[in-house]
């Protein structure tokens, strides 16, 4: 159901809200730029599965070059 | 349903109480010493996987603050110094903090180890349950070594730091640990010294409330004798050098000097004087910790130049 009242609350909370949102998009923006790091740098990009792939099997550091 | 309008609004939470939660002025503290164990460790961090790892160590101890006050919230409310703090000033409810610092404990936790490694994030999460459990719920209200095993708390952050670009501990983690570790007690005491009434009326067993204040005086001096050749002795590990050795020295010296003449002080001439000595030595005593790592960091750059270290 949308909110179609304003209540006195709103104006109460705003900057509070307006506050948390900020905080919520730096999050975004931080998990984003850690992504973008992590995938420039190689790392390892999945996790073993209960199923042993070759994909997941450390790199020889010779192979890497 | 008009009724909630007649609560007093001065009371509604703003956003800033839930900072004031994460006690900003430890964070900075945390933040500086979080980021010269990361920066002088061996191994190169990527710029923004740092400021990441900075940030979530600083979270973490800001958690690790919040929930502290919620537990302290009764002893908050009776000392001058905390009685403006937001769940003693009633901005904020007791299980709003809990929940608050909980989250926070968690998120920052597995995001730190998501963005170095698990290690560190393990760390963290140790150093959030010392805080929390060990010194806030275990010691303080027990013992006056309570800030003697608790400053182990605040002495992690180095080794955090340093765990994010090496993923273990090392000889030189453990030394910028027992820097702030040791100098945590006089720290501390010496503020308890100007700051007597309000320890006392709260019944925490400070050891100016149980041993007495020439007791005090005598600890002070005996942990910055013990605190010296540890400070002066970091200088030759493999993140020390020459200017560290000159910093350490000129500051311990004057640590020393400042204890021993607290030593030698009168209680009456201290209190005539409106316990001038006490306070100096306290503010010297933050200069002391930050001239200490601030020359670990220089001799680091100093490195980039091939001049730092030995």
């Amino acid at each position: 159901m949308p909110i179609t009242q304003t209540h006195e609350l709103h104006q109460r909370r705003f900057s509070r809200n307006l506050g948390l949102g900020a905080v919520l998009l730096a999050f975004v923006v931080l998990v984003f730029g850690l992504t973008v790091v992590k995938v420039n740098r190689g790392d390892k990009m999945e996790a073993y599965d209960h199923q042993p792939r070759a994909s997941v099997l450390p790199v020889a550091p010779e192979a890497k070059q | 349903m008009s009724d909630i309008s007649y609560i007093d609004r001065s009371g509604e939470a703003q956003f800033g109480d839930f900072v004031a939660l994460l006690k900003p002025r430890v964070m900075s503290l945390v933040v500086f010493t979080a980021f010269v164990g990361l920066v002088v460790a061996p191994m190169p961090v990527h710029p923004f996987v740092a400021f990441t790892a900075i940030l979530f160590i600083a979270l973490g101890g800001g958690a690790s603050g919040a929930l502290n006050m919620w537990y302290d919230a009764d002893i908050d409310r009776v000392m001058r110094r905390t009685a403006n703090r937001p769940i003693p000033a009633g901005r904020v409810s007791e299980g709003e903090a809990l929940g608050f610092g909980l989250a926070l404990a968690g998120i920052s936790c597995v995001m730190l180890a998501l963005a170095s490694n698990i290690f560190a994030g393990a760390f963290l999460a140790f150093t959030i349950f010392f805080y929390v459990i060990v010194y806030t719920v275990w010691l303080k209200r027990r013992t006056p070594q309570n800030i003697v095993i608790g400053g182990a708390a605040g002495a992690f952050p180095p080794m955090i730091g340093w765990a994010v670009a090496t993923g273990g501990i090392s000889l030189e983690s453990v030394a910028m640990f027992m820097i702030i570790f040791l100098w945590t007690p006089p720290h501390f005491w010496s503020l308890a010294l100007f700051m007597k009434d309000d320890y006392s009326n709260a019944g925490v067993p400070m050891l100016t409330v149980t041993h007495g204040r020439r007791t005090t005086r005598k600890q002070i001096l005996i942990y910055s004798l013990i605190l010296a050749p540890v400070a002066v002795g970091a200088a030759f590990t493999s993140i020390g050098g020459p200017v560290y050795l000159a910093a350490a020295l000129v500051l311990n010296a004057l640590f020393i000097r400042g204890a021993w003449r607290l030593w030698r002080r009168d209680e009456e001439v201290a209190q005539a004087e409106k316990y001038s000595a006490e306070k100096r030595y306290f503010y010297f005593s933050l200069l002391y910790l930050f001239g200490h790592f601030s020359a670990l960091l220089v001799e680091k750059g100093l490195g980039f130049f091939g001049m730092g270290g030995w």
